[in-house]
């Protein structure tokens, strides 16, 4: 099995996951990299995107498995080839296959969740913010397709946040965050603040994926 | 910050649709460009993108010099509010920038229920929506499509029409329209021009003129301009532009396959169909054109299916040279080659089982009528003997599943022929009972019955449309004669059929109508999501229009008709020909039986009509 690290960017954060694995399939035909299949019935192209990105959201650590059919091609080669067919925003960083771990073993990740005050950012914005996520408990509404609608105390899949200012109208939530089992939507730290400081929901909030970690805080490849 | 639209994208479903940037999307450097066209498609971007005559001149277009053509589709009904609540104009999807900055502003349509498509889009772009109340050169609209062969309920909006086939005419429209900006024409300047380009009708030099019975008593060509507009048509395929770098959409569409058209017209003249008369005469593609073009634009996609397209694919005479090669090339590459509307014949059983298409799609035929007679009325040459004997070939090969496909309402149709659907049905039940190898897994018989709309160019353009209220009681008397539990059931609600029979054979005054039913909320209205039939309903009754006179009535043959102005190559001595034919129950044999004399023919100059 080969793995590849690609970045989601621009206005590629629009396509969905099964898109983005189709998108992908597509630009291995043209590049003239057969996909090896999957047996059965019907056989599908081995593609397998780890940890499925929301739509709208930004990445620059997602990872990609696949296996090639026919000879060996050198893994740069890969990476360019494929490069040469991806649309604009989907960029892979690296081809590898030495030292690709078992995806179990990543559980954590950076993220940035960006928010936008159009009028500004609120006096006491920060410290208020940083309050809310020094609390023991900060029950969220989960939506789940099984389950409904289900309250989630999120403050357990939260390890360290911290908060900056860009500029006088944004603030960028840094945070790291569970993403398998239990795992945390980045976007629930922008429902949080909606929900328990009201007076701070922000004009407009996006998330973007920074890292990917196993359990021991190293970074996950 | 974050802009406007940004801010809209995530609240809105299947946001990959309003942004562009898809593999093979043309940018050009706009200091290059001296005319932009926005080719506005007036549904959803999954349908427009699956057109394959909009992927055909969207290259046509753009491979023009100083020419740049984006595309535009109508946004999903959650975009369409947001972009009212915020005041956010259409925009096109190559330069994200507003279609009302266009100089040139294209439609192509294919379906009678999009009209109100149009009249939103425009109004979404903020462009005013009648021809007269636009004056600059900047902005013309015009539009091309099947529904242009009657584009008289759109006769208010639109500039002028381009019929036909448009990788010729369409280039002579641009390097018009290049000229005339350069040179500073004025909006009539140019549309005088543009009129003398074969193929080009501009509506507003024409009166129509009405009898006191609501019917037309005159067509008034003004100024000099022609009686009748020939549409255009592309005489050999092989020559014909073909965009061998097609776009590759980010988001699954309809049809997310590579598309192939191997001829075009049809030798078959079932007497409903509009495009089988109006896309005449038979042109073909040779098999080696189409291999090597299959081969360059698969490559250029990477899609893992192909399909080859046609009004009737088993009428292509190189059918069996081209899946010959395809089929070894297609196994190579793992990509999934599919041929539909094939005809029951044994060639096409062969071709299908090679294919293994009946694994994944099962069997479905359109026999439209019940009985053998009405099929004759219908000059359907589909009979009963094919449709069974195809029928227990495949349940002997394990398949389990049959899709059959009927319209109600046809000329002369009595009770007896509704009744025959169920009479084909058992039948056909009886056949898997006698040939299925595993009757565990139980049989699935889908039978759909439309409501027929008598379309314009056919030999049935004349004829009634029957009540809705007697095509409900047709569709209950069938489903009362169906017992089995295999049989699944579903008739199209008559209200959509309705409508679209209204506009295909509608006229000038169906404008404010279209436009009323706009301003009351109408549009995406063939999806049932949105379709609403009281706007309809309404704004025909607040305009003192009765639909009826365009649907039950029935039309006279001395009648002027609202597309007499419009010559599609089949002429109306074949059409009547054909008519009465229908009523004596008499077969036309296809074309290439010998030459019916359709007319259309005399649209070729340096090729024969290959029937």
């Amino acid at each position: 099995m080969l793995r590849l690290l690609f970045e989601k960017k621009g206005n590629a954060v629009w396509i969905s996951h099964l898109d983005l694995m189709r998108l992908f399939q597509r630009a291995f035909q043209r590049a003239g990299l057969p996909l090896t299949h999957t047996q059965g019935f019907n056989p599908r192209p081995s593609v397998s995107i780890a940890l499925p990105l929301s739509v709208g959201v930004e990445s620059c650590c997602e990872l990609l498995d696949f296996d090639l059919d026919g000879e060996r091609v050198p893994y740069e080669q890969i990476r360019d080839r494929l490069n040469a067919q991806l649309v604009p925003g989907v960029h892979v960083l690296e081809v590898y296959a030495e030292g690709a771990r078992k995806l179990k073993f990543l559980t954590c990740l950076d993220c940035a969740v960006t928010l936008e005050y159009d009028r500004g950012v609120p006096a006491g914005a920060k410290e208020q913010i940083l309050e809310l996520f020094g609390r023991e408990s900060v029950p969220v509404e989960k939506k789940s397709k099984s389950a409904g609608i289900q309250e989630q105390n999120i403050i357990p899949m939260i390890h360290g946040l911290e908060i900056g200012q860009p500029d006088p109208q944004t603030l960028v939530l840094k945070a790291r965050v569970c993403c398998q089992n239990p795992a945390l939507n980045p976007m629930q730290l922008h429902a949080a603040i909606v929900r328990h400081l009201p007076e701070l929901a922000p004009d407009f909030a996006k998330c973007a994926r920074l890292e990917i970690y196993d359990n021991e805080g190293n970074i996950f490849r | 910050m974050t802009d406007l639209k940004h801010r809209i994208l995530p609240t809105v479903q299947k946001p990959a649709r309003y942004t562009g940037g898809e593999f093979g999307e043309v940018q050009k450097n706009p200091a290059d460009v001296r005319v932009r066209v926005a080719f506005c498609f007036p549904d959803t971007y999954e349908i427009g993108m699956s057109n394959v005559g909009m992927r055909i001149l969207y290259g046509v277009m753009n491979r023009m010099d100083g020419v740049w053509c984006e595309r535009v589709f109508a946004p999903w009904g959650d975009m369409d509010e947001a972009m009212r609540k915020y005041n956010l104009p259409l925009w096109a999807l190559e330069s994200q920038s507003p279609v009302k900055d266009f100089d040139l502003i294209a439609f192509t349509i294919g379906y009678e229920m999009a009209y109100s498509n149009i009249l939103n889009m425009m109004n979404l772009a903020g462009i005013p929506l009648h021809a007269k109340d636009r004056h600059d050169l900047k902005g013309i609209v015009f539009a091309g499509g099947v529904c242009t062969f009657n584009p008289e309920p759109l006769a208010d909006f639109f500039d002028f029409f381009s019929l036909g086939e448009g990788e010729e005419s369409t280039v002579e429209i641009i390097d018009l329209y290049d000229r005339a900006k350069a040179a500073g024409w004025s909006k009539e300047q140019f549309l005088r021009e543009v009129a003398g380009i074969p193929g080009v009708y501009v509506p507003g030099f024409y009166r129509h003129e009405y009898n006191p019975d609501g019917t037309i008593s005159a067509i008034v060509a003004l100024d000099g301009a022609p009686e009748t507009v020939t549409k255009r048509i592309v005489e050999d395929l092989d020559k014909a532009y073909w965009p061998e770098k097609m776009i590759v959409p980010s988001t699954e569409i309809v049809h997310d396959r590579a598309n192939l058209e191997v001829f075009r017209g049809c030798i078959r003249g079932c007497r409903f169909c509009q495009a089988g008369f109006s896309c005449r005469p038979v042109r073909k593609k040779s098999p080696e054109v189409l291999y090597r073009q299959a081969v360059q634009t698969l490559a250029y996609s990477g899609h893992n299916e192909v399909t080859l397209s046609s009004l009737s694919t088993s009428d292509y005479r190189g059918l069996k040279e081209l899946t010959d090669q395809m089929i070894p090339y297609c196994a190579e590459h793992r990509i999934n080659l599919s041929v539909p509307s094939l005809r029951a014949d044994n060639f096409s059983r062969e071709l299908m089982e090679k294919l293994q298409t009946l694994r994944k799609s099962g069997l479905t035929f359109a026999p439209e009528a019940g009985t053998q007679r009405l099929r004759d009325v219908i000059n359907k040459n589909l009979t009963e003997d094919e449709i069974l004997c195809t029928c227990a070939q495949a349940f002997a090969g394990g398949w389990n599943n049959v899709k059959l496909y009927f319209m109600l309402g046809l000329p002369t149709e009595t009770d007896e022929d509704v009744l025959g659907i169920a009479e084909l049905v058992y039948k056909v039940i009886q056949a898997w009972k006698e040939n299925a190898v595993n009757k565990k897994r139980g049989l699935r018989v889908h039978v759909a019955t439309a409501y027929f709309v008598p379309k314009p160019h056919t030999p049935f353009q004349w004829e009634k449309q029957i009540t809705p209220e007697e095509y409900l009681r047709r569709c209950r008397l069938l489903k009362d004669h169906f017992y089995s539990k295999s049989i699944e059931y579903n008739y199209h609600a008559p209200a959509l059929s309705r409508l679209e029979a209204v506009f295909a054979r509608g006229d000038r005054r169906l404008g404010p109508v279209i436009e009323e039913a706009v301003k009351k909320g109408a549009k995406l209205d063939g999806w049932d999501e949105y379709f609403n039939y009281s706007y309809w309903f309404d704004a025909l009754r607040e305009h003192g229009i009765d639909a009826d006179f365009y649907t039950t009535r029935g039309y006279g043959e001395d009648e002027i008709l609202p597309w007499d102005t419009i010559d599609v190559g089949v002429s109306k001595k074949f059409l009547l020909r054909e008519r009465r034919r229908a009523y004596e129950g008499v077969v036309t044999p296809d074309c290439r039986h010998g030459c019916a004399g359709c007319g259309a023919n005399a649209l070729l100059k340096e090729v024969p009509c290959d029937a």
